[in-house]
């Protein structure tokens, strides 16, 4: 199932300005076919990542979330990508404590010149959020009873 | 435990040499204690030492950043002053550690969850067991390791890892009770859906009071807290599900490689909603990726702000 032929999903793109903002871009100038779910936010560095931009996606009704950067050693900055690596990781490793699927979140390194390797990338992604379907939604619930720790000492007797 | 005596010679002899010195005191009524600033003899008379002595009291040592205070730790808690150093957010030579080995703390929320504790009149320590009367009248006889906090069950540094002055014998590592907190692995059987349904739940109770925040040892923001910032306003006010599990992801996050599992913020929620548990399923990734406890070696980078070119946990994506 390709996600072209079937009803959009919410996903979030977040791509370095030097590597895969370039790549993404360098596949639309060449007419690459790309399914058309992700919004793009540009980074200037995925050393600007911060874990907190997918839980605030993920949790504000994204159903997936993709980070993309320039490969390992071709950092504009030098280490950017590394420590992302680092935090992403760990991210990647807590989703599902938090009951949400892991692959709704993925990260990968593309750079500019690869416009055939940013269309598979989306596509593949873009596939596999489709196939896990619209992320579960928090909603608030209206039966839960506001209850203070029982026997809880607020005064002294 | 060590003798109270020893202690209090040991607080004296810095005393001098400081602001004052963290302790714990007697808070009002016989189970629980709250800290104790010690400035001179008269406070020190105040300074209690034994099962009641649960605040990690590392909280407050950034706070009095280029002062030179004083503080007393247990093992737990020394893993806190611990981190702290090795991040640089307290300087070495402005703190004076008092060591003491412990033996377990007791949990108000465990004893709550047996018997209203608001009329407690006295409680009476004898081994294991502790005799804790009430104002009507009633007598409770508790076994410790019954009402023990979670991490004094998995405790494995009974003794202080960092200190300038020891009080009493260092005891024995006993066997943990459990390996990895009981509560964690009931929560690791359950199916993603179930997870998201248990954190839905529990966040809606959340009342937002940044209590668990303000008890972190390691929460140093302060007034610059991105939950609470205008600029970039990050988190909306509102008090819904979303904000509310937000924040403790913020918190969860900032804490990665960093949290000490000390249980403050858990003690502190007002809702019983069971935060540490984000603290310590968070440990337990940095721990399978880069082999790392917080706290333990004061020479140490934590995990997050280092990395290495090739990492040897971490897979390259092949696409």
């Amino acid at each position: 199932m390709s996600g072209m032929d079937v009803k959009e999903l919410r996903i979030i793109g977040f791509l370095c300005n030097w590597c895969s903002y370039g790549g993404a871009d360098s596949a639309g100038v060449a007419r690459y076919k790309q399914p058309t779910d992700m919004r793009i936010i540009r980074l200037p560095c995925t050393g600007r990542m911060d874990p907190l931009f997918v839980l605030k996606a993920l949790l504000g009704g994204a159903d997936g979330v993709l980070v993309s950067g320039c490969h390992p050693f071709d950092c504009h900055y030098t280490s950017g990508n590394f420590y992302a690596r680092r935090r992403l990781q760990v991210l990647k490793s807590y989703l599902p404590v938090l009951g949400i699927h892991e692959d709704r979140f993925e990260y990968t390194w593309v750079s500019a010149s690869e416009a055939a390797k940013w269309q598979s990338v989306v596509t593949a992604f873009t596939d596999r959020i489709h196939e896990l379907g619209p992320a579960p939604r928090l909603l608030e619930l209206e039966d839960m009873p506001l209850r203070f720790k029982e026997g809880m000492d607020i005064w002294p007797s | 435990m060590a003798e109270l005596n020893e202690l209090r010679e040991a607080v004296a002899k810095v005393l001098p040499d400081v602001k004052h010195v963290i302790g714990w005191q007697r808070g009002y009524h016989a189970v629980r204690s709250s800290p104790l600033f010690i400035r001179n003899q008269e406070d020190l008379d105040k300074l209690i030492w034994d099962r009641t002595c649960y605040q990690n009291l590392a909280s407050y040592l950034t706070s009095t950043r280029g002062e030179r205070v004083g503080i007393i730790v247990k093992g737990c808690d020394s893993r806190s002053v611990n981190q702290l150093l090795q991040e640089q957010l307290i300087n070495r030579e402005d703190v004076v550690v008092i060591g003491v080995p412990c033996t377990g703390v007791i949990s108000l929320d465990k004893i709550r969850a047996k018997f209203p504790i608001n009329r407690v009149k006295d409680m009476q320590v004898e081994g294991d067991e502790l005799t804790i009367a009430t104002r009507d009248g009633e007598e409770h006889k508790l076994n410790r390791w019954d009402v023990a906090p979670d991490k004094c069950l998995a405790c494995k540094y009974p003794n202080p890892l960092i200190f300038d002055t020891h009080v009493g014998e260092p005891i024995e590592t006993w066997e943990p009770k459990q390996g990895l907190y009981a509560r964690d692995e009931e929560f690791d059987q359950k199916s993603l859906d179930e997870r998201f349904e248990f954190w839905r739940r529990e966040m809606s109770r959340c009342i937002r009071c940044y209590a668990c925040r303000n008890a972190c040892p390691m929460c140093v923001c302060r007034d610059h807290c991105i939950a609470e910032s205008r600029q970039p306003h990050y988190q909306s006010q509102e008090a819904d599900v979303r904000e509310k599990f937000f924040f403790q992801l913020i918190h969860a996050m900032h804490l990665a490689g960093r949290c000490t599992e000390c249980g403050e913020c858990e003690r502190a929620c007002p809702m019983d909603i069971p935060v540490l548990l984000f603290k310590t399923r968070m440990g337990k990734v940095v721990k399978d990726l880069f082999d790392y406890e917080a706290g333990v070696d004061q020479t140490a980078v934590p995990p997050l702000l280092t990395f290495q070119a090739e990492e040897s946990n971490i897979e390259e994506k092949e696409w």
